[in-house]
């Protein structure tokens, strides 16, 4: 009894520690891939090549004044931060970075992180709310009608993923690809895609926080701490989302020679780096256009997706 | 907020009514700027929305007032040529080149063929580093990052000439009244060359970024519409109403320099939009580089070292009143000059061409969205030194 | 600076040296004259625009001009809006753009003491045109927004700096300044550096610290 639960505490502490690290280091990657994309260097000042720059805005953050606005609303200034980063924390839970390394197996494990990552977008709906002021309530609005949107796209997208594979267990639905799923599957890899970057808030689709438009969104009125949390959480989240797409369409920990802990890591950060290309790719899209992507063209691709993957599923099984 | 009538259980049955009736709503003001991002500096938009749709726009300027005109009046006419540099800071040339011409048009001097060119050439390599600049800041506004590096870049090389040429790369004041303050330096038309050469490969970039983005014109086609009589009537010039169809440069309109010595197009598209703004630009800048080429052409072979006219040590121009315009990146850039006869001005106006477009803002985003402000503010192109003055 | 630089070099007397820069201002004088007598005088008649406002409106002028390749009219302030429609309209003038709109203050016309310039440019029949309003201190001109809708800032502008006032105006509003800012700083008797006492006014009635005077 004490050893397991000495086990699941290391594993939880292994798990979240690097979890944290990498999300701080994303930052540090995303600013020197951007940086070279955009002939310029990216940080070189803190320790060799920059490599102590995450550290060192972290520590900036920290010691920085924590300030409240005068007409926000206090308590809830507070929590929704706090219920941001923990929503995307409590994710890494059920990620499954190798055959027998996750800290939790769930034989639900895609529900979970659905309805867990659902909960994410009140924290920045709250934060618009609660700093009292009009452009974090623009960027609020604008974030909850477009989080709401795009998980139902991210939903169907990978129910034709769950349908090959027959499972909501997260390692199952490995385990089963004896070819990738997106194969099977790469309509619906596409929309996942595209949908996750509605869903996490990057570019093109950074509308809640579109700082040339809004300021800075929902967290205009942020900083110190609070606005590291957002933050990190921020960064978080495309670690799990693109986990996910490495776990339902690319084969998760499978691949030759390699331990599946490496393979994880590597389809992993190349779905990072495409994240990061598009985002020193492309313009924004405005709000109206961006909904009417995602009702107009997204949501019937999706369904026709379903239908046929049913189709053909019935009649292979059936033939 | 528009009436939404539906039916509605009441004591008397199903009656018919707004349901909208016990709805509060009312439009949200907001102000963009002074502070903001995209303002390009410290205008204050003041926009009415209703959910994200404008319904009412009010412009607040004079942040940044500082008095030129009434500065003038305290200043001979060499000491004020400095300060017209501050005006639209990122194309001093331009504005020098207005200021000394309304000054000679008053005194009656001729300048020598080899200033007129150096003139051209410099006023041109102000023309491509403010078009650098504006599809820089235009793309980060609407969220393309890397064409702004790449368009720096380029704008870097510029500036590199013009330090060589005057030793300051923004605020030049390389302009006299009569001609230029010294000679083009060795290696300049090397240099100069190399880069005319070079850049129309460079500007192959912002285009492979941005010119056929889906994203890019979903955001500017249509948007920000404006018609060549509306934008006439409302102030609008330079190349933001050639992007409405209107044919109107002043260096075809009223050559100055040597516009009528060399061969070149003027840009003009029928869009109406911010994407047809967009194009106006991009071609203004490959124009202005053809005609860079052939400034330097005239350069090269010309060895007279004519670069100022013979002009009296203090400069007392007769007393009347002259306005002198120029085609400025931003759009007809004047001074009006009223001179009493002593070395002062009595009364010097600045037309500024920021100011004037800037007007025609509001009917612009009639009923837009907020991000298409950013996007109408872009492409009009407005450096708030010259609005405020 | 330079005459007086070189005066001791000659070792010339104060006496001389006044004598010689009035001979040499007199012979300047004369040089101008006779250029001046030289240059062909334009007949006015003779422009094509004079010819037609001559014929629509000749009851509107008050005087021509033509001068450093401008032509300028000056006209009376009671006609103005109605030549202004009819320079817009007309096909032969066809002036449909507002360059600007200038405020001039001239104290020493006590009569008429404000100036209000109008350059005009036709971008189909590419000319110009400077209109010229004289006003007394008190006297109200029509504004011309109903003709160009960019009048509207820009007598804005010169109602902030100069102080004109444009009857019909929409919305005459200070523009550059700030909204409650006392007297117009491009009149001549204003100072430079603003009125006697004023940064501290300011202050104290913005800043809510005003220890910072």
């Amino acid at each position: 009894m004490l050893l397991e639960i000495g086990i699941a505490l290391l594993k939880i502490i292994v798990v979240f520690a690097l979890a944290l690290l990498t999300v701080a280091y994303l930052t540090y990657i995303e600013r020197k891939v951007i940086g070279h994309m955009q002939v310029r260097m990216g940080p070189m000042r803190v320790g060799p090549h920059g490599l102590l720059q995450p550290i060192a805005d972290g520590l900036k953050l920290f010691m920085k004044e924590d300030i409240v606005p005068y007409e926000a609303y206090r308590f809830t200034f507070y929590f929704a931060p706090i219920l941001t980063l923990v929503t995307a924390l409590i994710l890494f839970a059920v990620i499954p970075f190798d055959k027998h390394f996750a800290i939790t197996r769930l034989n639900i494990g895609v529900m979970y992180i659905l309805s867990i990552a659902s909960v994410g977008v009140l924290g920045i709906l709250l934060a618009g709310w609660a700093s009292g002021s009009k452009y974090p309530i623009l960027g609020g609005l604008r974030s909850a009608a477009q989080m709401l949107s795009y998980e139902i796209f991210l939903g169907f997208s990978i129910i034709g993923a769950l349908m090959i594979s027959g499972s909501l267990d997260l390692v199952k639905i490995v385990e089963s690809q004896h070819v990738w799923n997106i194969v099977y599957q790469p309509v619906a890899f596409v929309i996942y895609i595209i949908a996750a970057l509605g869903e996490i808030n990057r570019v093109p689709f950074d509308l809640p926080e579109a700082e040339t438009e809004l300021v800075a969104g929902f967290h205009t009125e942020y900083s110190g701490m609070k606005f590291a949390y957002f933050f990190l959480a921020e960064y978080a989240n495309m670690i799990i989302v693109c986990s996910m797409a490495t776990i339902l369409f690319l084969g998760g920990w499978r691949g030759p020679v390699l331990p599946g802990f490496v393979w994880f890591l590597i389809k992993l950060f190349a779905l990072i780096y495409f994240f990061i290309w598009v985002r020193a790719t492309f313009p924004r899209y405005r709000y109206d256009q961006f909904m009417k992507i995602g009702w107009k063209i997204m949501l019937p691709i999706v369904l026709a997706n379903i239908v046929v993957t049913g189709v053909v599923m019935m009649m292979v099984q059936g033939g | 907020m528009d009436e939404i009538r539906g039916l509605v259980v009441t004591e008397e049955g199903l009656v018919e009514q707004d349901l909208m009736r016990d709805t509060l709503t009312k439009e949200m003001w907001v102000n963009m700027g002074p502070q903001h991002p995209s303002t390009h500096g410290v205008l204050r938009v003041v926009l009415a929305l209703e959910g994200e749709r404008i319904v009412d726009t009010e412009i607040y300027i004079g942040y940044l007032h500082r008095g030129f005109e009434k500065f003038a009046e305290s200043k001979t006419y060499p000491q004020f040529l400095p300060i017209t540099d501050r005006l639209d800071y990122i194309s001093a040339h331009a504005m020098n080149y207005g200021y000394v011409l309304a000054v000679e048009k008053l005194m009656g001097i001729e300048v020598p063929l080899r200033a007129k060119y150096i003139r051209t050439l410099m006023a041109e390599l102000t023309r491509i580093s403010s078009h650098l600049l504006w599809l820089a800041t235009h793309a980060l506004d609407i969220g393309a990052m890397t064409v702004f590096l790449y368009c720096f870049r380029e704008r870097e090389m510029i500036l590199d000439l013009f330090e060589m040429v005057c030793g300051a790369r923004l605020t030049t004041s390389y302009f006299r009244i009569g001609g230029v303050a010294n000679d083009l330096p060795d290696g300049f038309i090397e240099k100069c060359r190399e880069f005319c050469n070079i850049f129309p490969q460079k500007a192959k970039d912002y285009d492979d970024l941005i010119l056929k983005n889906r994203i890019w014109l979903a955001r500017t086609i249509n948007v920000a519409n404006i018609s060549g009589e509306e934008g006439l009537n409302l102030g609008l010039s330079g190349p933001s109403i050639r992007g409405s169809g209107v044919k109107w440069d002043i260096r075809v309109s009223e050559p100055y320099g040597v516009y009528d010595k060399v061969e070149w197009e003027m840009a003009v598209e029928d869009g109406c939009d911010v994407y047809a703004r967009y194009l106006v630009r991009l071609k203004e800048m490959r124009e202005s580089c053809k005609i860079c080429q052939q400034c330097l052409d005239f350069l090269e072979k010309d060895d007279s070292g004519e670069f100022r006219a013979k002009v009296p040590k203090v400069i007392k121009p007769p007393e009347g009143e002259a306005y002198a315009c120029v085609e400025a990146p931003k759009g007809e850039l004047g001074f009006y000059i009223v001179s009493d006869g002593s070395t002062k001005p009595y009364r010097l106006k600045i037309r500024a061409p920021s100011f004037a477009n800037l007007m025609s803002l509001p009917k612009m985003v009639e009923g837009a969205l907020v991000a298409d402000v950013i996007a109408a503010i872009g492409s009009i192109d407005v450096v708030l030194g010259e609005v405020d003055r | 600076m330079g005459e007086n630089e070189k005066a001791p070099k000659k070792k010339l007397t104060k006496e001389e040296a006044i004598a010689l820069a009035k001979a040499r201002k007199a012979a300047k004088a004369a040089e101008a004259a006779k250029k001046e007598a030289e240059e062909p005088k334009v007949d006015l008649d003779s422009l094509p625009l004079v010819k037609a406002i001559k014929k629509e409106h000749a009851e509107a002028i008050e005087d021509i001009k033509f001068a450093n390749n401008e032509l300028t009219i000056t006209v009376k302030k009671d006609y103005l809006l109605p030549l202004c429609r009819w320079l817009k309209s007309d096909p032969e003038t066809a002036f449909d753009y507002l360059s600007e709109v200038i405020g001039v203050h001239y104290p020493k016309n006590e009569e008429k003491p404000l100036q209000v310039v109008y350059h005009l440019f036709s971008t189909q029949k590419n000319h110009r045109l400077r209109l010229k309003v004289n006003l007394a201190e008190d006297e109200e001109v029509e504004s011309v927004y109903p003709v160009w809708r960019s009048a509207n800032w820009y007598e804005r502008e010169a109602y902030d700096m100069v102080g004109i006032k444009f009857a019909n105006h929409p919305d005459l509003r200070r523009i550059l300044l700030p909204e409650d800012w006392e007297g117009h700083p491009l009149r001549k008797e204003y100072p430079l550096q603003g009125p006697e006492g004023y940064r501290e006014k300011w202050l104290r009635r913005h800043c809510r610290n005003t220890n910072a005077l």
